[in-house]
């Protein structure tokens, strides 16, 4: 579901077509990969979810790489959502491409532990010298690299309208803190704070995953997303008790608990970009501008700060994206795969919008618009980069409407009174769905 | 799901043998007839069906693990499954008996009004569009906020003939002085005597609420034996201090100042003016407070939650019935119009009054036609799936799920457990079979 909004914003930012420019200026940066000589050849056959405009972006980056491996060809198949299913099926027959781009951490889990995928431990020298080591960590299973987080989105992003802010005299927050002060400061405005989209779960655990992350760092963040933590465990507590600070004020939401609880995400960001606004402020990702419905130009319209920080936390961004891997080892593979590594390959894609990577030598620059460059560069720029953590559950508890995580959000939403009752519901349901490992 | 093709496929079972006749040949091409058929049904059907019970005994990675009644126990023990399945319940109750004599009203009435043809196109007209786009439209409908969903904003067009909403619906009070809610009304706490100047500072009031002729707000000076005082938005940009008159606050005009006597009693009322300044000129001396009714802080009527999980099954049941009305009157009417007329004008000469002809004559004639309807809708009510997946939000669906629903949520929503979903298209099966046996009776005796 996220992927898909996510994708749709994309294909609406792709609009901005001064590709060529960009990344002709950019392209000099491409000396700091590997592939100085290339002498691979032959084909490569590659499945991927982007489709449409997103296609036609890789595209670009296709013919960038052609720029350096003249004589390698990159079938690429656009398959679109069904991916996950597609090339399932075909490991399972036994005939996968050679690579695809996923956007589920956990079936790239599911495939190295089924031992189908290559690491790509060749690439280390250009992973080391473009990414963090938080970045590479992403495609890191079972202690080696087997995929590139190419394409993320950045979902440590809050949107908010412009006159609300005006009319309430505030600025944009940095603390939380900072920010329940602006919430209230807006209500009394006349305009409540907070736009939920709560009949999406998925909006209310990336709200709880950013605010996990800030509050009890990288490290209980990791561990909780692999459960080794319990649910019930007191930073959970705390996390959720900060997390009511926000739901948990009726008067502060449009349409109130029981309007949220209805609300789907794309009318919470309309919300946010009517004249006048129903609510102030939606806390999601940078995917948001793409998928309003309602007209409002950046800037004056609608504006963009990073979530805010708790407890002093440094930056600390919180993505999806599409992990890229590898079926095969072959040369023109490996080629590939350092080519995607380096700086001329991101530019070739960020250039057209829609895009954000973790490489450290891709310059702001080509990024098309002042709201992108500052939301894609936030990911490079932040010193912890972890993927949302529902997406790696297993898919009963993280990724079902209704059940697991989602589903028990809904009923927080409903009544954030009662944190420790959801945090044994969420608890039961994260050992059940651990064990079955469904 | 293959449930529901068997049962509209029963007559094929049921097919007489060819005529009798001797001759290996004629059986030949008796059997080549019906190899279509059987084809159509073995893959399509028996495989399918074959295929789900076992599977169904089966755990989540394939063929890997028997795991025996597993997936039946899971079925039964599961909350959101036996939510679907007491839902299913409520569907079965309800929806048949009553698409069938709504039905059967619209097919006597029309048959009794000049424009019967429009009529009947218009209640037919929802069953030309697909399920799909009807929970699409619903939801739509259905959302509520009366701005925007259309069937609260009738029930707002009702509400409002009897009360109309107040002047400032999302005011709160902006200090501890002033207490109350927006339905008890507020009131100034401060104790004011002849010569006291009443502070009335309210916020959250979105810039549109305030009237046009607002202007700054200002603290009146006290008048010897009067008491006055200001109603204002106690809010600037960036908040201000609250209970102080500052620059950028504005007046709230219009709004009644009350005043009340030591025994609550209002014993005057004054008008804010444009700078919201209000005097209720000279009082006799006592202690009294300033207050404003919760009249003026009415809100507008805010709508039912059809999208909630309270009322989501009932809105469910009504786009359904919605749909299949249309279906149910014109079999019911095609029934009426081959009936034969002179027994009612029998009736009619033997001074039965309409009630009874209707009641004693029409519906027992109708009697078959009304139990086709009503066996057709009790199959499609088992296997109603679509409405309910397009016209739940997700944060409904388990309050709104039906069995086919839950079905197609455990195997294709994410879970992938095709072990329990086939365990659910099993326990459909054999719900849909006593059903199936009653219609398939019937076509014996029709024929």
């Amino acid at each position: 579901m996220r992927n898909r909004w996510a994708r749709r914003a994309a294909a609406c930012l792709v609009a901005v077509p001064l590709a060529v420019l960009a990344f002709t200026s950019t392209g000099s940066g491409a000396t700091r990969s590997a592939s100085a000589a290339c002498s691979a050849s032959g084909s490569i056959s590659f499945d991927g979810v982007w489709t449409g405009a997103e296609a036609t972006a890789f595209g670009a980056v296709i013919k960038a790489f052609n720029k350096v491996c003249p004589k390698v060809k990159v079938n690429y198949k656009p398959v679109g959502d069904n991916l996950p299913t597609v090339v399932s099926t075909a490991v399972a027959g036994g005939n996968p491409p050679d690579m695809a781009d996923i956007a589920q951490p956990g079936l790239v889990a599911q495939f190295v532990a089924k031992g189908a995928l290559k690491p790509i431990t060749y690439a280390r020298t250009v992973l080391l010298a473009n990414f963090s080591p938080s970045w590479i960590a992403l495609g890191t299973f079972q202690k080696k690299v087997y995929g590139l987080v190419f394409k993320a989105s950045n979902k440590s992003t809050v949107w908010y309208n412009v006159t609300a802010f005006k009319n309430a005299g505030v600025t944009p927050p940095a603390t939380w803190p900072q920010l329940l002060k602006d919430a209230s400061t807006i209500k009394a405005s006349g305009t409540p704070a907070f736009s939920i989209g709560g009949a999406d779960g998925w909006t209310l655990t990336d709200l709880f995953e950013n605010i996990y992350l800030r509050q009890a760092g990288p490290v209980k963040y990791a561990l909780l997303t692999a459960h080794k933590i319990k649910w019930t465990d007191s930073t959970v507590a705390a996390a959720l008790k900060t997390m009511a600070q926000v739901i948990g004020d009726s008067a502060n939401m449009a349409g109130g608990t029981s309007g949220a609880v209805q609300t789907d995400f794309p009318t919470s960001v309309n919300n946010v970009w009517e004249s006048p606004p129903k609510a102030a402020i939606v806390l999601e990702g940078d995917f948001v501008p793409g998928v309003a419905t309602v007209k409002s130009s950046p800037g004056t319209g609608y504006g963009e700060f990073p979530f805010p920080s708790i407890n002093n936390s440094p930056p600390e961004v919180e993505i999806g994206g599409d992990t890229i891997v590898t079926f095969r080892d072959k040369p023109q593979i490996e080629a590939f795969v350092k080519f995607l590594a380096t700086p001329a390959a991101a530019a070739a894609w960020a250039a057209k919008g829609g895009f954000a990577t973790g490489n450290k030598h891709m310059p702001a620059s080509v990024y098309p618009d002042a709201i992108t460059r500052a939301t894609a560069s936030a990911i490079a720029k932040a010193k912890y980069v972890v993927f949302d953590m529902s997406d790696q559950q297993p898919a009963s508890f993280g990724a079902t409407v209704g059940q697991g995580e989602w589903g028990l959000f809904q009923n927080f939403l409903r009544n954030p009174s009662d944190v420790s009752g959801i945090q044994s519901q969420l608890e039961s349901a994260a050992a059940a769905a651990w064990k079955s490992g469904k | 799901m293959s449930a529901g093709n068997i049962a509209v496929e029963p007559q094929v079972d049921a097919a007489p043998p060819p005529d009798t006749g001797p001759g290996l040949r004629r059986y030949a091409a008796g059997a080549l007839f019906l190899l279509p058929a059987f084809i159509v049904l073995g893959v399509w059907i028996v495989y399918p069906t074959v295929y789900t019970i076992i599977r169904s005994f089966f755990g989540l990675n394939g063929f890997n693990k028997f795991v025996g009644i597993d997936n039946y126990k899971t079925l039964f023990t599961t909350s959101t499954l036996t939510t679907a399945i007491k839902n299913n319940l409520i569907w079965v109750a309800v929806v048949p008996a009553c698409v069938t004599a709504i039905g059967l009203v619209f097919a006597v009435l029309t048959e009794r009004v000049r424009w019967s043809v429009a009529f009947k196109t218009a209640v037919f007209l929802p069953m030309a569009i697909s399920a799909f786009a009807t929970g699409v439209t619903w939801r739509i409908m259905y959302v509520q906020d009366p701005n925007l969903g259309a069937v609260n904003a009738l029930g707002r067009a009702v509400v409002q003939v009897f009360k109309s909403p107040g002047t400032l619906s999302d005011a709160t009070p902006s200090t501890s002085n002033v207490t109350g809610t927006a339905q008890t009304g507020m009131t100034l706490q401060t104790p004011l005597k002849p010569g006291s100047v009443a502070l009335i500072g309210l916020t959250g009031i979105p810039p549109t609420e305030v009237p046009a002729s607002a202007a700054q707000a200002v603290q009146p000076k006290p008048v010897p034996g009067h008491i006055s005082g200001v109603v204002w938005r106690d809010f600037k940009p960036g908040g201000g201090v609250p209970g102080k008159v500052e620059k950028g606050e504005l007046g709230l005009p219009g709004v009644t100042v009350q005043l009340r006597n030591s025994e609550d009693k209002v014993v005057k009322t004054a008008a804010a003016g444009d700078n919201g300044v209000f005097d209720f000129g000279v009082v006799t001396p006592g202690t009294y407070k300033a207050g404003i009714s919760p009249g003026t802080f009415a809100k507008p009527w805010a709508g039912f939650a059809w999208l909630g999980t309270k009322l989501i099954t009932p809105a469910l049941i009504i786009a359904y019935m919605w749909i299949w009305a249309g279906f149910s009157m014109v079999v019911i009417a095609a029934g009426l119009s081959s009936m034969p007329r002179d027994v009612l004008e029998a009736a009619r000469t033997d001074g039965a009054t309409e009630w009874q002809v209707f009641r004693r004559v029409t519906v027992p004639l109708l009697a078959p036609v009304l139990s086709v309807v009503f066996i057709t809708m009790i199959i499609n009510v088992l296997k109603v799936f679509d409405l309910v997946i397009t016209l739940a939000p997700g944060s409904s669906q388990n309050a709104a799920s039906v069995i086919a629903l839950a079905m197609w949520r455990t195997s294709f929503g994410g879970i992938n457990d095709f072990g329990v979903g086939s365990a659910i298209a099993v326990f459909l099966f054999l719900l849909v079979i006593p059903v199936l046996l009653l219609n398939v009776n019937r076509f014996r005796r029709e024929v």
